[in-house]
């Protein structure tokens, strides 16, 4: 998916593109930053008027003292000002930024095709809009800010150093540089542990996850003992790493205090010479005493900053890399729009192959004329599936085309090919919410009338009254508090509301009893007249009602025509039906 | 859920603290005492700079310095330093221990607990529930852990800070305990004023999350039905949600984290003032003025630990709430001591069986029947009918609400633990694999030699592509079966019953993904074993393959008998199973009806 691994900056750049509202009013918010950092150097400078002022004085001018502090004071509060100024424009601005982050990513996601969709597993694209936008929305409030103060706070110090006395701020700066260097390395290391960390918490998750899921199972089969054991293997195996990473950060962390004082000493040993010839006050020594402790905060922190950055790098690569990837299957710029009416189909010499995979279709081509009742068969893997998803441009054929009333499927706007043409798929999907919501999600306007309406017309009043709360039933997170067989009758109810004009159904009542699909299957037939209606078969129930039978083998239509006509000749249909018969027949 | 750092959430967050306390006595006293030993260590260090500065700076300036006293001076400020450092160290690595300790604690008891809890609990609690309180929730609990103590420390700091600036200046002191205090209050104020919105904005977070998994989980119908305009608007206004939420927190955290930061700068400025006035009254001397205007420099940043800590309590009290429902949760179940040792076909028995997740609308009512053994049983009936039910009832991964179940005349409920699983094998409707290898997959563990597990493999015919695999028995199958077909997986699963040569075998629809032929050969093979076998089934092939049927509507028995004495009597079992039949017939009727119409209609028109 990622065609190029850009630089560091090439993608914080591209990132601020992608979110323009970063830019807004910037300038402000980096001027605001450097009073606020400006501000830390109010107490030095304060401590030094005091010494130098009064006390090496023989009587220390305390009114001069008064008003310097009053002033110092006033500043103070004023970079208290400047630096909430700063931080509600900051939170507003990257919020804002990262908000659109997040929208632009999720639209992408869904215009990838179910191809793209796939090979991203959905968990990672799930990350790719919330936890990998967390990890830049930390980056910029907390690890962004805290290098911009932190170079502000070392840069400001520095120069206030060097107009006190250059050799002393040498001294400190030959004390703290080996930190510096040292930072990347101590990063490496603490990154490394938190990888450890992170995988060894993936298998907890898995574990607990496969003992939840597995419940059942384990269940049946008493292995609750081993099951438990495996899982504490791997809590354990985490507490281990987490308290190994602890340990590098408990090492390396305090090692800047030890440093400072180094630093501390040196000044102190260096200034007091300096103080017999004059070249520094009393105040400026004792002021470079309070600067030294604005290095402390800065390198304590570096590590932790380093490794946020390069997390928020790294989650901004894999959004890029998201809507890098381009959307194979676009709408097109000035898409037709189709009129409303009876539906015809054309295939032409359509062939296609699963990325590094066999062809999965071969020179397919097939009319199917307004108004009729199709059904595919053919063995698991012989390509119906596939006929159905470039059906729907949930695929663009790799050869030839696909063409519905003449036009190409590439050529109609999205919109009006979904209006026109709905399949269902064989899992019913639904959403968290009512059965209401979920049968209107097509057609959001359908009043509860028209619900009720359609639910008559394809026979499941009876199982809607059968339901507690009828239309209001909570049908539970994807549909899970209602069986497999009612997620497909909720998903048919769906498709059939939208009002497609050709109506797909790829397995759509798989895991209905056979009385109820026989009664749908009926309903159905009632309610299509008029649409073309292709219906991709398990039961070969489905296809003897069929007007015509297209029937697939590896990837090629081998046979088509009416039920009579194919079971009569020998062939893949004849066999399909002498399978099918001996399971469903006594 | 609280929201608030009210008093009830301060008095169970300290709780929760004072049962990890309890927990780890020696971890958090050692954490403690490092902490201590930095607190002390802090104060210390500004007295060694005070006392640098009176001895050796000021001397030097005024002419000749001692340079005893520079050794000394120096020796202090690096002596405090490494205990300083020592100190942070020890705490740092203690208190994490001690949080990691806790958390992998309450994941461990919340885990053994889902293992042991029945079915029926799993039924009301949804998998990410249970996912997320043995990952975040058992991590929230014990957040407080890390900066705890810090704060303990800091407490130690302050008192130390207290007496040493008492001990240095009354009039100093004073300053000290209107700006130390007030810090406190601000952090108070600050943390009550936070954590409902950082409590709101996590919310919205999940919710964002939420909306994410589910669209694309839902992508195809998303797609299908050309709604992504509708998603996208639906995830925007979330991620707007979340978005205002961040930024009211960042308005609070924007105001306070400044106004902390100047409280202590103040304080100085103020210790300065009030010092160069005391200066020239000689009340105390210029090193003294430098320590305590340092100390404050010190305290500035620690002092925060204590509001780390109250921000850290909600979440805490949420998480280990969570957690503990987990772990109060009853209804673990009894076993008892009878042991079901025989080695022939099991006879099973349902006595009067009722059983409801709601007990108001009872899935199973009143179900009576018997299984001779070595007899072959299919259990039929329609969506919804309580078949699922029924059979988690005879394998006992529920008890029934009346009623019992026995095998060979024992109640299950009587059986030691592990003694039904060695007897009877379930096959549930969904399969579900181990991230394990071919063979830990069907042996589970258990003792059983590789011809036996080949032999189950035969027998569920799955040996072909088992021996295709690149490691054979030893192939991982990957996370939930990934790198297998659904056909497959089934029939690995049935192997593993098979395994165990169980003396009742039930298949709860299990060959659903296989095809019809090879369905046929499975159960054909299934006959020649010495067990009882009840398979839920749909296909006529397979109900002909049983010895006796058992129709099942509405969750009463409806008829039970052999498949020809049903399908005579009972209206409803015949409607489900012949229902391809007829409609065939009823197809072929209205085709003759359809050509006769026609007939006419062009006859009328010729005429």
């Amino acid at each position: 998916m990622q065609a190029l691994e850009r630089s560091a900056v090439e993608t914080v750049r591209q990132g601020f593109r992608l979110s323009p509202e970063f830019r807004r009013g910037l300038a402000g918010t980096l001027l605001l930053a450097v009073l606020a950092t400006a501000g830390k150097i109010i107490v030095p400078i304060a401590v030094q008027q005091v010494i130098d002022e009064g006390l090496t004085k023989a009587t220390p001018d305390l009114a001069f003292i008064r008003n310097a502090l009053l002033a110092c004071a006033a500043a103070v509060l004023l970079t208290a000002l400047a630096s909430y100024l700063m931080n509600v424009r900051l939170y507003r601005a990257t919020e804002s930024g990262l908000a659109t982050l997040r929208g632009k990513g999720f639209r992408h996601v869904h215009d990838l095709s179910v191809l793209t969709q796939n090979t991203e597993r959905r968990g990672a694209l799930v990350s790719r809009v919330t936890g990998d936008v967390d990890q830049i929305s930390t980056f910029m409030q907390w690890g962004g800010l805290m290098i911009i103060v932190a170079l502000g706070q070392l840069g400001i110090a520095t120069v206030l150093m060097a107009i006190y006395s250059w050799q002393l701020t040498l001294v400190v700066w030959g004390c703290f540089l080996p930190v510096v260097l040292a930072l990347p390395r101590f990063q490496r290391l603490v990154a490394r542990n938190y990888t450890v960390v992170r995988e060894r918490t993936g298998d907890v998750l898995a574990g607990v996850s496969e003992s939840v899921v597995g419940s059942a199972v384990i269940r049946a089969y008493g292995s609750e003992d081993r099951t438990s054991d495996r899982i504490d293997a791997a809590i354990n195996a985490q507490r281990k790493a987490q308290i190994r990473a602890q340990r590098v950060i408990g090492l390396t962390f305090p090692i800047t205090e030890l440093v400072a004082s180094i630093a501390l000493t040196g000044v102190l040993v260096l200034g007091v010479a300096l103080g017999a010839d004059k070249t520094i006050t009393a105040g400026e020594l004792i002021a470079f005493l309070f600067l030294i402790t604005l290095f402390i905060m800065p390198l304590q922190m570096g590590t932790e900053v380093l490794n946020d950055a390069q997390n928020a790098i790294a989650g901004w690569r894999r959004i890029l890399g998201v809507l890098d990837t381009p959307a194979d299957v676009a709408d097109p710029q000035d898409g037709a729009v189709l009129p409303r009416g009876p539906i015809s189909v054309a295939f032409e010499n359509v062939g296609f192959a699963y990325p590094d995979g066999p062809p999965v279709l071969r020179e397919v081509s097939a009319a199917i004329p307004p108004r009729s009742r199709v059904a595919v068969v053919g063995e698991t893997g012989s390509g119906k599936t596939t006929f159905a998803k470039l059906l729907t441009r949930l695929m663009d054929p790799a050869s030839g085309r696909v063409l519905i009333d003449g036009v190409d499927l590439r050529e109609i706007k999205f919109s009006s090919l979904r209006e026109r043409v709905v399949m269902v798929p064989q899992d019913g999907f639904l959403f968290d919410s009512t059965l209401a919501e979920n049968i209107r999600y097509g057609r959001p306007a359908a009043t509860d009338e028209e619900l009720a309406a359609a639910l008559d017309e394809l026979g499941l009043t009876e199982w809607l009254d059968g339901l507690p709360n009828g239309l209001r039933t909570p049908v539970g997170q994807r549909g899970e508090s209602m069986s497999a067989g009612e997620r497909q009758l909720v998903a048919l109810a769906r498709a059939y509301l939208a009002d497609p004009d050709l109506l797909l159904l790829d397995e759509a009542t798989s895991a209905v009893d056979p009385a109820t699909e026989v009664r749908l299957a009926r309903a159905l037939d009632g309610v299509t007249r008029g649409r073309t209606a292709i219906s991709i078969a398990h039961r070969l129930s489905t296809a003897e009602a069929a007007d015509e039978i297209i029937v697939f083998d590896h990837g090629r239509i081998v046979q088509r025509g009416p039920h009579a006509d194919l079971v009569r000749e020998p062939g893949v249909y004849a066999d399909l039906y002498a399978s099918w018969a001996t399971a469903t027949r006594s | 859920m609280p929201t608030k750092v009210s008093s009830a959430v301060m008095r169970q967050g300290f709780k929760v603290i004072g049962h990890a306390i309890r927990a780890e006595p020696g971890i958090f006293a050692g954490a403690v005492f490092a902490s201590a030993v930095y607190g002390v260590m802090t104060v210390l260090a500004a007295w060694a700079l005070g006392w640098a500065t009176e001895h050796a700076v000021l001397p030097a300036f005024g002419g000749g310095a001692p340079s005893g006293a520079m050794a000394t001076a120096a020796l202090l400020i690096i002596g405090t330093a490494l205990f300083k450092a020592l100190g942070v160290m020890g705490r740092r690595i203690l208190a994490g221990i001690m949080q990691f300790r806790m958390q992998a604690r309450s994941r461990r008891a919340a885990t053994r607990q889902y293992l042991r809890l029945p079915l029926a609990w799993h039924h009301r609690h949804p998998t990410g529930q249970l996912l997320s309180i043995a990952s975040s929730d058992a991590e929230a609990a014990w957040g407080p852990l890390a900066p705890l103590p810090m704060a303990v420390g800091v407490i130690v700091m302050l008192v130390a800070a207290a007496v040493a600036i008492v001990i240095t200046d009354p009039v100093l002191a004073i300053v000290g305990f209107l700006i130390f205090p007030a810090i406190a209050l601000l952090n108070l104020v600050y943390q009550r004023q936070l954590s409902p919105l950082a409590t709101r904005a996590q919310e919205l977070r999940a919710s964002v999350s939420e909306v994410a998994h589910e669209s694309f989980d839902g992508a195809l119908v998303v797609k299908t039905l050309g709604r992504e305009d509708a998603e996208a608007a639906r995830f925007q206004a979330r991620a707007d949600d979340l978005r205002d939420a961040n930024i009211a927190v960042g308005r609070i955290r924007g105001l306070f984290d400044p106004l902390l930061e100047a409280l202590p700068t103040l304080g100085v400025l103020a210790v300065l003032l009030a010092g160069a006035y005391r200066l020239g009254s000689q009340d105390v001397t210029s090193g003294e003025l430098i320590q305590v205007a340092y100390l404050f420099t010190l305290l500035a940043f620690p002092i925060r630990a204590l509001g780390w800590v109250l921000a850290e309590l909600p979440r805490s009290v949420v998480g280990w709430t969570r957690v503990q429902e987990v772990l109060d949760a009853t209804g673990s179940m009894e076993y008892g001591t009878a042991g079901l040792t025989a080695d022939t076909p099991a006879r099973i028995r349902a006595d009067a069986v009722t059983y409801g997740y709601d007990p108001d609308a009872p899935v199973l009512r009143g179900v009576a029947f018997e299984a001779a053994p070595g007899r072959t049983i299919a259990l039929v009936g329609p969506t919804g009918a309580g078949k699922s039910t029924l059979i988690q009832l005879l394998a006992r991964l529920i008890d029934p609400d009346e009623g019992a179940v026995t095998v060979d005349g024992t109640d299950l409920r009587e059986v030691t633990r592990g003694g039904v699983a060695a007897s009877v094998s379930l096959v549930p409707q969904q399969t579900f694999l181990f991230d394990d290898t071919v063979r830990g997959n069907v042996t589970l563990g258990a003792d059983l030699p590789d011809e036996r597990v080949w032999a189950a493999l035969r027998l569920a015919q799955a040996d072909g592509f088992v021996s295709a695999l690149p490691d054979n028995l030893d192939t991982r199958v990957g996370e939930r079966g990934a790198t297998l077909s659904g056909g497959q997986r089934q029939r690995l699963a049935l192997a593993r019953a098979l395994a165990r040569e169980p003396r009742l075998l039930i298949l709860d629809d299990a060959t659903s993904s296989v095809d019809p032929q090879v369905e046929k050969r499975i159960l054909v093979g299934l006959r020649e074993q010495a067990s009882t076998v009840i398979v839920v089934a749909y296909r006529m092939a397979t109900i002909a393959l049983a010895d006796e049927v058992i129709y099942l509507e509405q969750g009463v028995v409806a008829d039970h008998g052999a498949h020809e004495q049903l399908l005579d009597r009972c209206d409803g079992y015949r409607n489900l199973v012949t229902a391809y039949e007829r409609e065939e017939a009823e197809r072929a009727a209205a085709a003759e009806l359809d050509d006769e119409l026609n007939g006419e209609l062009e006859g009328e028109v010729v005429a």
